[in-house]
């Protein structure tokens, strides 16, 4: 990854579920209730399974 | 050995002659099974039991081309009851574990998770899609190899795309959401080669599958619950289904369930009258007999309804346990199929026969 400009990345709030764009350095607090807990999502990647 | 009457037969191992009839018991011990109060009784099934008499117990085409019989009892869109009569146990039998084992149908076998949030996991979630009946007729479809490119022949696409919003009230995903792609795959496998070229996808199709089959691929209920999303929440997948047979999995197996049973048979062998005539019309589970009124207070007990018999064997134990007999009769077959869907009962039961007839011809061409 280019250090020049870090990317963005967006969490969910673990109480209110609110999307968070945070980059590295930021307080780690939900934008809008202020909850500490936030998750990171899960990757849009195509993940194969068996239907077994 | 008694003599072979006047007439003369095709071949003397035809078929038991009309002169030379078993004596009554003999009869029953080759043809039925009788349940006693403990275990059921087998009778005599070897080809030569009865040779010293002059019959002939062995199974031959002769027989079963004279004798077979089929009597269809229910057929309905999906699900059937016929009675197969004069065929062989091992046959019967045949027929049931091909229906469930090879008889191929359609079924979902590969599942691309995009995003699945819900509570459901993944793994749990696919196993679910796969075992949704398909609305495809698989005798349309070939069977896809593991180096087969997947195309409009061998593979069905579909999408589900479904979510939840915030604030809205908790959401069942039925397999009715599940959306046909008759183009095929609309996920990128990776990014084209050149910027003109066609964007590559996980099935390469042909022609459009609208165009192939006359009616739309969809699923065979739209009321099958998949998973359910709380507020947020959200699936997208692609399914591919692809031709299989039920050993392989049961998801391909084209019958809820088939199965037989042998005819029961409810005999007296004394009249049963009054009161234990009563106590056995009670007694009775399915209701297998009834009364009937002799006058001046008289009344006898009568096998209304053999058919329904479960052989539970209730009759034969207690009281009358000496004046019952239950039997099954050994070449009647009650056949029930069950079809999830995909193809008719009867189509079903057709492919079976086709099925085992490709086998023979396979041993055959094997041995010769």
């Amino acid at each position: 990854m280019d250090p020049q400009q870090p990317e963005p990345v967006s969490y969910l709030c673990g109480d209110c579920g609110a999307e968070n764009t945070l980059k590295p350095g930021d307080v780690i607090q939900c934008r809008e209730c202020g909850y500490r807990i936030l998750y990171k999502k899960r990757t849009r990647r195509i993940v194969q399974y068996e239907a077994r | 050995m008694p003599k072979k009457g006047t007439k003369k037969g095709k071949s003397a191992d035809d078929e038991p002659k009309e002169q030379n009839k078993l004596p009554e018991h003999l009869e029953v011990q080759r043809t039925r099974v009788v349940c006693k109060a403990d275990a059921p009784t087998e009778g005599f099934q070897y080809a030569g039991a009865f040779a010293a008499m002059g019959i002939d117990n062995s199974v031959s085409v002769d027989k079963f081309c004279k004798n077979f019989k089929v009597m269809v009892n229910r057929l309905t869109e999906d699900d059937m009851e016929f009675d197969m009569i004069g065929i062989d146990a091992s046959i019967a039998n045949a027929f049931r574990r091909i229906l469930i084992a090879e008889v191929p149908t359609m079924a979902i076998e590969k599942v691309l998770m995009v995003d699945n949030t819900s509570v459901i996991a993944d793994e749990v979630l696919s196993h679910r899609l796969g075992l949704i009946p398909l609305d495809a007729d698989p005798r349309l479809f070939e069977y896809i190899s593991e180096n087969d490119v997947p195309n409009e022949r061998n593979t069905i696409v579909y999408k589900l795309h479904v979510s939840c919003k915030r604030g809205s009230p908790r959401l069942t995903v039925k397999s009715g959401d599940l959306e046909w792609l008759p183009e095929g795959s609309q996920l990128p496998l990776a990014s084209p080669a050149q910027s003109g070229d066609k964007q590559k996808t996980y099935t390469s199709f042909g022609q459009s599958q609208k165009d192939i089959f006359e009616k739309p691929l969809g699923v065979k209920f739209k009321d099958i619950t998949i998973a359910r999303l709380g507020p947020g929440q959200a699936i997208e997948l692609e399914v591919h289904a692809v031709k299989g047979v039920g050993k392989v999995h049961a998801k391909w197996s084209p019958v809820a369930t088939a199965w037989y049973r042998m005819l029961p048979e409810v005999v007296f062998r004394e009249e049963i009258r009054d009161d234990a005539a009563e106590k056995l019309v009670k007694k009775c589970p399915v209701n297998v007999f009834d009364i009937e009124d002799l006058g001046n207070g008289e009344k006898r007990a009568v096998v209304a309804r053999p058919r329904a018999c479960t052989l539970c064997r209730e009759c034969v134990m207690g009281p009358t346990g000496e004046q019952v007999e239950l039997r099954r009769v050994r070449d009647h077959f009650i056949f029930t199929i069950e079809s999830t869907g995909a193809l008719p009962p009867e189509v079903l039961f057709t492919e079976a026969v086709r099925n085992l007839e490709e086998k023979c011809e396979r041993v055959i061409s094997e041995l010769s």
